[in-house]
């Protein structure tokens, strides 16, 4: 078991290395970088010192360095915990991490819990009713659900709010709260902005769930040792929920290893974007459009180690869950 | 001895499907005694397993019991005397408590797929343990009690007793080595061995009759002879009934005392064991006996079939739903006229127009 985990350590290592280097890489591949865009902007503004002063840049990020070499920097600083600076914001990439990572995880956890509480409930009630209309109901909402892009129900959720409620939406605190200190207020505060896209994620991610819970506990549910734990005289929700659900729902612990974890860094880009919420995801997606190097390949590294350790996770779980699976 | 412990009368079973209605059981009438064997025969999809069913009010959806009733004669324990209750089990609550409590306590059931009749992620320990945990109540011996009239206290079963009962019970149906095999997960065991957990579980809660639904149709013959001689074995010690449904006429003649066939939802012919062999009076028992092979008489001619195809349930032939395919056909009778069921011998009923003197 533990040389299990430490082999899988080892290869998400080796992973994170291939991938740093790759997406290094491909950053580095659209002609150009962030300071030839910087340079056209001062120099569009009429700054006589930008040749020189993008050359001072250059210099201290070390960009005139060939590619190799800054890669070899950049890592080895990474492994100490210094992931180098964000051209645009002119901060070390650890300050912008630290201040959003924290609000990227309270939004991506209470939306998977939102997404779990409703979605397990709805597929097996989708799935014990099947073709009731109940069932037909969810199917509908569901694909609706599954169709809808996140960021168009942000919008007509921002335009219901702002001209039906009158609420001010968008970020998670509002104006007063914005720098003030943590408080009971300030968490109130919170959730009152946190429900939104909350909701927003929750229905875009419970929908492909309650399809794949339905599906799954309706193959559980022709399965013989269902009727067997009927035929010995349990209640049927003790034969639903003790004996289908529990067998149906073990592939559901991969998803929610392999795409909660990750979501937590960066979820979500183009909702939060539309909302103005302080996370990662819109950060990471700006990073990348103006070629912010190390912002966004930190970013990057850590959606990899997520995923991968979230995998992990999962496994573990699994094989805990379900004695048929087994650790080699 | 032939006290009656389920009758069924009249039983019929409808499957109102999309393109009409499937008469899955149509007019089901038989006696199972205490402690006898009754074999149910007949080809896949007569209707034997939703008889089955119908029992336990486990009839699938979209299946409904129409009509008939089934009369479950349940003895219990009065002022030190012993009466009998007849409950109507089709005028329970299909999910009721009533029904649930007579499932697996009082009527056990096996099935024909030992390899997923059980959970997956649940030891077989943990399945006996279930069922003896719903079913089984410990009496509780007040000291000192000097009533006259003992009053019938009972409490659940612990967790450590449950574990004892489920140890014993594999040993019982013969499994090497219970008191580790009872923490062993389904996929850790073989077929046979996980149809004996089956039967662990089906009796550990001492019930009066035992279904058993094809339990050796996906076992290997000398499997089924093993599992065939447990079911004799514990029959014998702890006198209960048995209702044997199989499509193999070698295993039912081995366990059967008496036997009903099935063709499309009827009981064609009832009669004990020895004479559905010896003297079988309808056309389709006979039919299905010549179609059993010989050991030993080795014969140029082909292995005898019965002619023809199973009719389409939504088209069934009219008349006798036999004709079409029947030897015996009597032209003009058996297409028109419904039989209805005649005693043919003592104790021996068949439901055929030859006997029937039209």
């Amino acid at each position: 078991m533990l040389a299990y985990i430490a082999r899988r350590l080892g290869y998400i290592l080796i992973m994170l290395v291939l991938v740093s280097f790759v997406s290094f890489l491909i950053i580095e591949l659209p002609p150009g970088d962030y300071l030839t865009q910087k340079l056209q902007e001062l120099q569009a503004r009429g700054d006589r010192s930008a040749e020189m002063r993008i050359a001072e840049y250059r210099a201290r990020y070390g960009l005139d360095k060939p590619l190799l070499e800054r890669y070899w920097i950049w890592s080895t600083h990474f492994i100490k915990g210094d992931f180098g600076d964000s051209f645009e914001f002119e901060r070390p990439v650890t300050e912008i991490i630290g201040q959003r990572a924290g609000m990227s995880a309270i939004l991506a956890i209470s939306t998977i819990t939102l997404t779990w509480l409703l979605a397990i409930p709805i597929g097996v009630y989708s799935a014990t009713h099947q073709y009731s209309i109940g069932d037909q109901i969810t199917t509908i909402v569901t694909f609706i659900g599954l169709g809808m892009p996140g960021f168009l129900l942000a919008l007509i959720v921002l335009f219901f709010a702002m001209t039906v409620l009158g609420q001010e939406v968008g970020g998670l605190f509002s104006r007063e709260f914005q720098d003030a200190p943590w408080s009971f207020a300030k968490v109130v505060d919170l959730l009152k902005h946190l429900w939104i896209p909350a909701f927003i994620g929750a229905v875009t991610g419970t929908a492909s769930l309650i399809r794949i819970m339905r599906g799954n506990l309706l193959d559980t549910l022709g399965q013989p040792f269902v009727e067997a734990a009927r035929a010995r005289g349990l209640k049927e929700r003790t034969v639903i929920w003790k004996h289908a659900v529990r067998v149906a729902i073990n592939p559901l612990i991969v998803i929610l290893g392999s795409e909660a974890l990750p979501q937590i860094i960066a979820g979500n880009a183009l909702v939060a974007t539309v909302l103005n919420l302080p996370t990662l995801g819109p950060v990471y997606v700006r990073a990348l459009q103006v070629q912010d190097m190390y912002l966004a390949g930190t970013v990057l590294v850590f959606i990899v180690g997520m995923t991968m350790i979230g995998n992990l996770l999962a496994d573990l779980t699994l094989a805990a869950l379900d004695p048929r699976i087994r650790l080699e | 001895m032939s006290e009656p412990l389920i009758e069924v009368k009249d039983l019929k079973v409808q499957f109102n499907v999309r393109d009409g209605i499937i008469h899955a059981v149509d007019g089901a009438t038989f006696t199972i005694n205490r402690g006898q064997t009754l074999g149910i025969i007949g080809e896949s999809g007569c209707g034997k397993s939703v008889t089955a069913k119908a029992i336990l009010r486990m009839v699938p959806r979209p299946g409904k019991v129409t009509g008939g009733e089934i009369l479950y004669h349940r003895r219990i324990k009065s002022n030190g005397s012993e009466i009998t209750d007849i409950v109507n089990i089709t005028e329970l609550d299909p999910d009721g408590e009533e029904i649930r409590k007579i499932r697996g306590g009082e009527i056990g059931m096996i099935f024909q797929e030992p390899m997923s009749s059980l959970t997956p992620v649940y030891t077989a320990g943990s399945h006996i343990g279930e069922a003896v945990g719903l079913h089984r109540l410990v009496p509780i011996r007040k000291v000192g009690a000097q009533m006259v009239e003992t009053i019938q206290a009972h409490r659940r079963i612990s967790k450590q007793e449950a574990r004892e009962i489920a140890i014993d019970m594999l040993r019982r149906v013969g499994i090497p080595k219970p008191e580790q095999r009872v923490d062993a997960y389904p996929h850790q065991l073989s077929g046979g061995q996980r149809q004996r957990v089956m039967i662990a579980i089906a009796l550990s809660c001492e019930p009066k009759m035992l279904i058993a639904d094809e339990p050796t149709t996906a076992l290997d013959v000398s499997i089924e002879a093993q599992i065939l001689d447990i079911m004799r074995e514990l029959q014998e010690t702890v006198d209960m009934a048995i209702m044997f449904i199989t499509h193999n006429l070698g295993v039912v003649a081995e366990m059967a005392e008496e036997i009903c066939v099935m063709y499309m939802g009827k009981i064609v012919e009832r009669a004990s064991a020895v004479e559905i062999f010896y003297e079988p009076q309808h056309p389709y028992t006979r039919a299905l006996l010549k179609s059993i092979p010989h050991v030993g008489k080795k014969s140029r001619e082909r292995l005898a079939s019965i002619k023809g195809m199973v009719p389409d349930p939504f088209n069934l032939p009219s008349g006798c739903v036999f004709h079409p395919r029947c030897p015996e056909y009597m032209p003009g009778k058996c297409d028109r006229i419904v039989p209805s069921w005649t005693q043919v011998g003592e104790n021996h009923w068949a439901r055929c127009l030859l006997y029937e003197g039209v």
